[in-house]
């Protein structure tokens, strides 16, 4: 039995790092008080900007720092859109989006059909990776995989327990406030962007070079929205994002592994479990508008005027 | 990279083919559901385009259209190309049946050639290969290769094509190991590297270790050499995609199929008979065997193979046993008719899972 669910539990947490990754930046950046719905779209250019470099022969190094900068950059270029030029960050957002996945597809073409020459294998920790099925799960990831995890302590600490991380937050709730206090609201507010487009970058390099270690149109397949989703799930706390990534990667992992031992259940709907989930459980957390309210940074998506 | 190059060509050919003030060349156009660089279905049917090409110079003037979803969008891109004066249309995949029928009704005068479907019409001619033909050889090096004795398979759709490929897989590989089973996990997509490569995944750690793909790219062959198992290429030769974990590759061969279109259009008597070929046609075959697949294998595949192309013997000929291991679908001796065997909707012996519907 144990034997038998193992993969089943190694596969979504395989599923949820990219999650984590891409939901962590996103979660920083609302926290600041800013939405960038253009996640999907950051998340497409680093997937290839990654690829391309292990493409043309540069080590995975290069693939990570050009999958960061390509995040950046187009977090960046949204940034600019909406805190120096104040245009809606929603629609700034979802062009973001588009533009990515359009501008990825166009220059992706002559990627499509090979694998990655070099790409990011398993390291089992000596001894942690021989508990069972904590094991290979946890203890078997790629460095990308660590890194993550190392990412999501360090953006938490951050947050909760640096001057740094408070003055975010507080620029987040209320930067008519932060402001009188001498805080730079819009040099804050594009670190954060900046720190969001660099952790997309991120996980798109994750699926490009360490997971399907290819480049296809549309390699993260509507990811980048589930980890939108993620980040209100998570009433925007770190650590329940990794509990929303792991549960959203189970369930994922889920239709594949029911087919695999024989279930008979229908494949279109298990195709469509992970969305039916994600569906419900905003449902569910939105029912409560007073949970929304009280963990939802409070000047989310409305645009400063700054003026230092 | 390829489009640009191919309409530059194309382009640079049109000029100059104007210049010349030649004899028009016959337009042929071919609709792709994945990009030629997908190295399997479509790279397939791009390699018998160019042998088109190649054969009949500047008699002929070919295009495509890549990355074409079924649905609305093939039926705009259809009758687009059928407008722009393309004589010929070949419509690459299943789920372009519907569409091509549509538009072929609006352009009497274009001759349309639909792969793989089932339904035709005074001007669609439908033609189509017995992949299950390799796919039985392939079942045979799998039997002889699988330690677990547990195959693994990634599917599609559940149609008929697919359905009967799976059955004609574990019919070969039982011949070596009578007690082999076959997972099969379906995707819900012909070209999609990374759901692919999830369900190649998943199968093996449910124990699969030699898996086939009836799907379009590499992505499956690749997650098996990851993983340190076995499998095979599927419509094109993968072998270069993993080379340490690539058995044998079922291939597809369409450029003599789309020459005779081509020399019987250019003759003015457009071909209109249905096509099913398989390994005596020379429309598929089974080839690039790894050199690590015992010998015994080898020598099988190629009897086989054999009474394949004498026409001695066929692949869903009885005893055919049901997936209860007690139905006889097919009686000794019998074998299943063409018709039939394009209506196949259920799993031999030895297929786990039930058949989606």
């Amino acid at each position: 039995m144990l034997d038998s669910i193992t993969p089943l539990v190694a596969s979504a947490v395989a599923l949820a790092i990219p999650l984590m990754l891409a939901a962590l930046g996103e979660l920083v950046v609302e926290r600041s008080g800013v939405l960038n719905l253009g996640l999907e779209g950051m998340m497409l250019l680093g997937a290839l900007a990654g690829f391309a470099a292990v493409a043309h022969g540069a080590g995975l190094g290069p693939a990570v720092l050009a999958a960061i900068a390509a995040g950046i950059i187009a977090a960046l270029s949204f940034g600019f859109i909406t805190l120096t030029l104040q245009a809606n960050q929603v629609a700034a957002g979802l062009s973001l989006t588009i533009l990515g996945a359009g501008v990825s597809a166009f220059l992706g073409r002559q990627y499509v059909g090979f694998a990655a020459p070099v790409s990011f294998g398993d390291l089992p920790i000596p001894l942690l990776s021989r508990i069972p099925l904590l094991g290979p799960s946890l203890f078997s990831l790629n460095l990308l995989g660590y890194a993550t995890l190392v990412l999501l302590g360090a953006t938490a600490w951050f947050l909760y327990r640096t001057r740094a991380g408070l003055a975010l937050r507080s620029i987040g709730e209320s930067p008519v406030v932060a402001r009188s206090l001498g805080l730079h609201v819009n040099r804050v507010r594009y670190a954060a962007v900046a720190f969001g487009g660099a952790m997309a970058g991120l996980a798109g390099c994750y699926y490009a070079v360490a997971q399907f270690k290819m480049w296809q149109e549309g390699l993260t397949s509507g990811n980048g929205w589930i980890a939108l989703a993620l980040v209100v799930f998570a009433t925007w706390r770190p650590l329940r994002v990794a509990v929303g990534a792991l549960l959203f990667g189970g369930v994922s992992a889920l239709g594949l592994y029911l087919q695999a031992i024989g279930v008979q259940v229908s494949v279109f709907a298990l195709a469509s479990l992970p969305y039916i989930a994600t569906i419900v459980v905003l449902v569910l957390i939105s029912a409560d508008q007073q949970m929304i309210r009280r963990h939802a940074p409070a000047s989310l998506g409305k645009p400063f005027h700054d003026d230092s | 990279m390829k489009l640009w190059k191919s309409t530059l060509a194309a382009t640079v050919f049109a000029l100059s083919a104007a210049n010349a003030g030649a004899a028009d060349p016959l337009k042929m156009a071919w609709v792709y559901v994945g990009p030629p660089g997908d190295g399997g279905w479509t790279y397939a049917h791009d390699v018998g385009r160019k042998a088109v090409e190649k054969k009949f110079g500047d008699k002929v003037q070919t295009s495509f259209v890549e990355n074409v979803p079924e649905g609305a969008d093939a039926e705009r891109v259809i009758r687009e190309l059928a407008a722009k004066g393309n004589k010929i249309v070949f419509t690459t995949s299943f789920g372009y049946m519907e569409q091509t029928l549509k538009v072929a009704k609006q352009f009497p005068k274009v001759e349309f050639y639909h792969a793989t479907g089932f339904k035709s019409a005074p001007n669609v001619t439908i033609y189509n290969s017995r992949m299950y033909e390799p796919a039985y050889l392939a079942g045979i090096i799998a039997g002889h290769v699988s330690k677990k004795g547990v195959l693994g398979f990634v599917a599609s759709f559940p149609i008929p094509e697919v359905v009967r490929n799976i059955n004609a897989f574990t019919m070969g590989a039982r011949t070596v190991n009578p007690k082999i089973t076959t997972k099969v996990v379906w995707v819900s997509t012909w070209f999609d590297p990374s759901k692919e490569r999830q369900a190649a995944e998943t199968l093996i750690g449910q124990g699969a270790d030699v898996l086939l793909q009836n799907t379009d790219s590499s992505a499956v062959l690749q997650t098996a050499q990851d993983k340190g198992v076995n499998a095979f290429g599927w419509d094109s030769d993968m072998t270069a995609y993993a080379p340490k974990a690539h058995l044998a590759s079922a291939i597809e061969i369409w450029g003599g199929y789309y020459s005779k279109v081509a020399e019987a259009a250019l003759a003015g008597k457009p071909l209109k008979t249905t096509v099913w070929g398989g390994i005596k046609d020379g429309m598929n075959d089974l080839v690039s065997v790894n050199a690590a697949v015992p010998d015994a294998a080898k020598k099988t595949v190629a009897a086989k193979k054999a009474e394949i192309v004498a026409g001695k013997w066929a692949v869903f000929t009885g005893p055919i046993v049901g997936q209860d291991g007690k139905t006889i679908i097919v009686p000794a001796g019998k074998s299943l008719t063409d018709q039939e065997i394009d209506s196949i909707k259920w799993y031999v012996e030895g297929v786990e899972g039930q058949l989606p519907r």
